[in-house]
């Protein structure tokens, strides 16, 4: 270990000393110096400058640690060439060892499993997954060395020129009214979102090309997304990471609510860690017991991020999250306690080495003498979170830490109830959808918001995107709440065009103070063409979630400085302002029953229908092309024989 | 006769009143068979909501009205009732006024004949008499304002009523002899919905017959005639098409419109034959077959015109049903415009082969439509076929309601140049027969 660090110092002294060289002639032709390193990566594809010699850059300015690294790629390739081999051994050395004592790094790698008892009797556990990679992938330059980030989505992401892509599948639907919010909301099914960069011209191939890849790289059918369920939302999905791009045009939206999520889905999201499932807390995740759960979402997060509180300099920031709610009365043969190991079948035993953070929270804030369950082993480790408008205290278990493990070397956290089910504040806002008529010719899509706060309106914006197949109506579209007519602010709606696009209905609503609004809109089923349908017509046509983003008021400030150090699950949705924070929820798909032709007619219905159109043109014909004479009958048949033995005899005929 | 066609007109307004204030008037509008995509009042209302939304009609696949109805409706939204009662009102007296001087001619025509000594002596009595005569144009009325069909769809406020009143108007026009109101009010009906385009033909052998100029490729005047008569036409047709795209200011309308009467997107349930075809079609072969029915409905019109080049009137009434049964999405409405013709062939009557037998099924049909369909829809016990069945014996119904009227029609002319009573060549009585 001693002759690495050796090594890596000598690394570290040369590199400084071309650096000095280099910095002038940088000086002197800037552009220049870029475009042959640029080339020159783009040529050789190899020789980049390991991570690890790059490291020590992250004191300077950004504008110094740009040009060094322009430098280096040109005067000290061959240095670099040299010392590569050698580098990329201390690398490998240097992640095994001790990861807490690096020095800052240019990406970083944090993991988090948040734990919460739900009212239900439910365990709602968390685990998000965090790289930041400071490199400017924004800049268009190409890269091609990477560490913790996974090559194969940054490739993906380069190629597209993704700006921020959002990409869930989730199994089952999140019971908001009895399990309060998700920490990350997802629909049931598959939804991916991507803002693209503004230098993307056709971005519908684009579009078309990555949903293509992405469903390779996730084992995903998401190659089904195509132009008739993909949307441009004006207002709903703003970028979640810095750059304050607005042109919607750049957007996509698509759900795909039939998605059945499995093994075959998890498998390609766990290699994507950098751990695998090898170390740390996704070592919990085995399929077996993460789908034998009532509630299953994973998703993937990438967005740019600031690097610094100025924001001066961006990094890439790729949050793998996954949630899962355990349902303990089923699994738990009547008893109410839980444990690691009951939930995966597997406990705790290290941090993944990778790892600058490795944590465990769990969810106190009902307990706080312990008259509600009991937590075991104790952690004298207390955190206090705002988290969506609450101030939550947390248990924490720092896996970095050996101590957290004890003697046993392993962390099996044990949670008894004491009492029966404890009553929860219902959640501030909280929806229901349905499909209301009857028959298979119209229906009626009833929206119903909850607006549970006793004295505050606030605003929501509802979206809902709905098949061509089913033909909204805009104009009986009501909004009421309270019995009276709510009038939308701001109604954004695109009608659907048979079998291109969908229908995309967005409005900004202000919901009254403890409320419920309703939103009804008519529409029609249409009859499609009998290749048209699914293989199993009568399941039904499942329509997307609506999604409601609201700003409700919270109860505590929250913190609106994005760049503190906060725990994972309380940092994703940036936060504007101190009394209020940002909540989306998704509301049921609905399934949907469309009239359906006879599928075993095709051969018949063509026969028949093409008999009548020729009953029509032949009596026509008939009429047209014959004309009306006295029929002179026909003589009998002896008659007949008798005139043909007549004629071959030469006598005239009778 | 004024007093009893004003006593019919109100009947029909009150009888449509008293249905568009009762709870059978949004059952009504519902029905597939009475309103279809392109012409169904929702739709209508829907198009100006998106106006309203200043969103363009047709960027989306519900609105397919002309822009000239959106712009109609635009102002007279509130007084929709109103429009079509007196659109129906006016499609009437217009069919009345039309049917009147046509009777006229008729008789004057026969008149001559009769001087002339043309009909054979036997056939005195098909000749017609004016006492039979003289309702007729009532009745006309009377079989458009009260028929069921006509009713539903003007309750419905399907804007099936607007097209049949201009092209109540062109046939008034042309009977009347205006070449240039004639070609205005055909330049309307074919901008509503394409296929009146091939009355051009009828109206144009019916002006050339009222101004004796023969049929005959070989002379100027017929040639002048006719390039007048279409200049008139086309000019009107590109005026209108014009004025709809600075109404609008794009031409997205020409696809939502016409590409949508023709090329038949939407499979929506209706009395005719394309819905359940084109749901059941095989990909590859939907062009084909898209190409062969489309141009089955204008198919006809050459060989009728030749075949019936002296009564354009009656060429009118051919052309008019086949329309109403082989378009693309047919209405009841359609219907009633050319059932109202029947009292003008009163006379055809004694040759009608299977009348009964055909008023029979289009009765039965049309009890049967909304059974089936609520069996299909509501019920659940019963599937599409059950539905496509019955559009399928409606569609055959009025087939042959139509050439049994063709061939009364011929069989009658036959009769007259011939006699009544043919006998065969040893003197017993013949028989006639088409070859």
């Amino acid at each position: 270990m001693a002759a690495s660090r050796r090594q890596r110092l000598g690394l570290w002294l040369v590199l400084c000393t071309c650096l000095l060289t280099a910095a002038a002639a940088v000086d002197a032709d800037n552009d220049d110096v870029q475009v042959s390193g640029t080339g020159h990566d783009n040529a050789a594809g190899g020789p980049t400058v390991p991570p690890g010699t790059g490291e020590q850059g992250a004191g300077r300015t950004p504008e110094t640690e740009d040009r060094r690294w322009e430098a280096t790629q040109e005067e000290v390739e061959v240095v670099v060439e040299e010392v590569q081999q050698a580098g990329d051994q201390d690398q490998d050395q240097d992640q095994v060892v001790d990861p807490p004592s690096e020095p800052p790094s240019r990406d970083d790698f944090k993991e988090e499993l948040v734990i919460r008892p739900l009212h239900s009797g439910d365990i709602y556990a968390s685990f998000q997954f965090r790289t930041v990679w400071d490199t400017d992938f924004l800049g268009g330059q190409k890269v091609s060395h990477y560490r913790l980030f996974p090559k194969s989505l940054g490739q993906v992401i380069t190629k597209f020129s993704v700006r921020e892509l959002h990409i869930s599948f989730t199994q089952g639907y999140w019971r908001t009214m009895q399990w309060g919010q998700p920490y990350l909301p997802s629909p049931p099914g598959a939804e991916l979102w991507v803002w693209f960069q503004d230098t993307v011209t056709d971005v519908d191939g684009t579009w078309k090309e990555l949903t293509n890849v992405l469903s390779g790289i996730f084992c995903a059918s998401l190659n089904f997304i195509d132009s008739t369920n993909t949307v441009q939302p004006s207002a709903s999905f703003k970028p979640l990471g810095i750059g304050n791009v607005t042109d919607h045009r750049f957007l996509r939206y698509a759900t795909l609510p039939r998605e059945i999520v499995c093994t075959e889905n998890l498998t390609p999201w766990k290699k994507l860690l950098p751990c695998g499932s090898k170390a740390g807390l996704s070592v919990l995740l085995k399929s077996e017991k993460l789908f034998h759960s009532t509630f299953h979402s994973q998703a993937v997060h990438v967005r740019p991020v600031c690097q610094d509180p100025h924001c001066k300099t961006t990094s890439l920031e790729l949050r793998q999250t996954l949630n899962v709610v355990f349902d303990l009365h089923t699994s738990g043969q009547g008893k109410r306690e839980w444990s690691l190991f009951k939930m995966f079948s597997r406990t705790l035993t290290e941090a993944c080495p990778l790892a600058s953070s490795s944590k465990v929270y769990i969810d106190v804030t009902d307990n706080p003498q312990g008259e509600q369950f009991d937590l075991s082993p104790a952690t004298p480790l207390l955190s206090q979170a705002g988290v969506l408008g609450d101030r939550r205290t947390y248990s924490v278990y720092d896996l970095t830490q050996q101590a957290t493990f004890g003697p046993t070397r392993s962390l099996n956290t044990l949670l008894r109830w004491k009492s029966p089910e404890g009553d929860m504040l219902g959640p501030l806002l909280h929806s229901e959808r349905y499909v209301a008529g009857y028959g298979l010719q119209t229906g009626e899509i009833h929206t119903l918001m909850y607006n549970n706060h006793p004295y505050r309106a606030f605003p929501v914006l509802l979206l809902s995107t709905v098949p061509w197949y089913l033909r909204l109506y805009i104009h009986t579209l009501t909004v009421t709440s309270k019995g009276k007519d709510n009038k939308p602010s701001y109604i954004h709606y695109q009608p659907s065009k048979d079998r291109e696009r969908p229908h995309l209905l967005e409005m900004l609503l202000q919901l009254p103070p403890n409320s419920v609004t309703e939103v009804t809109v008519e529409f029609e089923r249409a009859l499609l063409k009998w290749t048209e349908y699914t293989p199993d017509p009568n399941h039904g046509f499942y329509v997307g979630s609506s999604v409601i983003s609201a700003l409700v008021p919270s109860v505590v400030a929250m913190d609106t400085n994005s760049t503190l150090e906060r725990p994972l699950f309380n940092s994703f949705f940036p936060c504007k302002e101190e009394t209020s924070y940002f909540m989306r929820i998704y509301t049921e798909p609905l399934l949907v029953n469309l009239p359906t032709p006879d599928f075993s007619m095709p051969y018949n219905v063509i026969c028949l229908t093409c008999t009548v159109v020729a009953v029509g043109y032949g009596s026509l014909y008939n009429l047209l092309t014959r004309t009306f004479q006295v029929e002179e009958p026909s003589p009998g048949l002896a008659k007949r024989i008798a005139n043909v033995i007549r004629r071959m005899r030469g006598v005239p005929p009778l | 006769m004024a007093a009893p066609l004003t006593l019919l007109l109100i009947v029909a307004v009150t009888i449509r009143a008293a249905l568009f204030r009762s709870s059978l008037a949004d059952l009504i509008s519902e029905r597939v068979e009475v309103v279809s995509p392109l012409n169904a009042w929702k739709r209508v209302v829907e198009g100006l909501a998106l106006l309203d939304l200043e969103i363009s009609p047709y960027s989306g696949d519900v609105f397919h009205e002309t822009p000239l109805v959106i712009y109609l409706f635009h102002f007279l939204v509130d007084y929709a009732e109103i429009t079509f009662m007196l659109a129906d009102c006016l499609t009437a007296v217009a069919l009345y006024l039309a049917v009147k001087d046509y009777n006229k001619q008729v008789f004057r025509k026969q008149r001559y004949a009769l001087e002339a000594d043309r009909y054979p002596m036997d056939c005195l009595e098909l000749i017609r008499s004016p006492k039979e005569m003289y309702y007729i144009p009532l009745k006309v009325a009377m079989f458009y304002l009260l028929n069921p069909f006509t009713i539903l769809s003007c309750v419905a406020k399907c804007t099936c009523g607007l097209n049949n009143a201009v092209i109540a108007l062109f046939i008034l026009s042309t009977i009347r002899g205006s070449a240039l109101l004639s070609a205005i009010f055909l330049a309307l009906a074919t901008y509503q919905s394409i296929y009146p385009l091939t009355l051009c033909v009828p109206a144009l052998l019916y002006l050339l017959q009222r101004l004796y100029i023969p049929v005959n490729v070989q002379r100027s005047s017929f040639w002048l005639y006719t390039l007048q008569y279409l200049f008139m036409f086309l000019g009107s047709l590109f005026i209108l098409v014009g004025l709809s795209f600075f109404l609008l200011g794009s031409w997205d309308f020409l696809p939502a419109v016409y590409g949508f009467i023709l090329s038949v997107p939407d499979l929506t349930p209706n009395i005719g034959l394309f819905w359940y075809f084109f749901a059941e079609m095989f990909d590859h072969f939907r062009l084909f077959f898209l190409c062969v029915f489309q141009i089955n409905v204008f198919f006809y019109t050459l060989p009728l015109s030749i075949k019936l080049k002296e009564h354009p009137v009656f060429l009118i009434f051919m052309q008019i049903a086949l329309i109403a049964i082989f378009k693309s999405y047919p209405t009841v409405g359609d219907l009633s415009l050319y059932l109202a013709f029947l009292p003008v062939w009163n006379h055809l009557y004694r040759f009608l082969r299977n009348i009964f037998l055909v008023s029979c099924v289009l009765l039965a049909c049309s009890a049967l439509f909304p059974v089936l369909w609520h069996l299909w829809i509501y019920a659940g016990s019963a599937n599409s076929n059950f539905y496509y069945a019955i559009t399928l014996l409606f569609s055959v119904a009025q087939i042959l309601l139509v050439s049994d009227y063709f061939y009364a029609f011929l069989r009658r002319e036959h009769h007259l140049t011939n006699g009544l009573y043919l006998k065969k060549k040893d003197g017993s009585e013949a028989t006639l027969v088409l070859k």
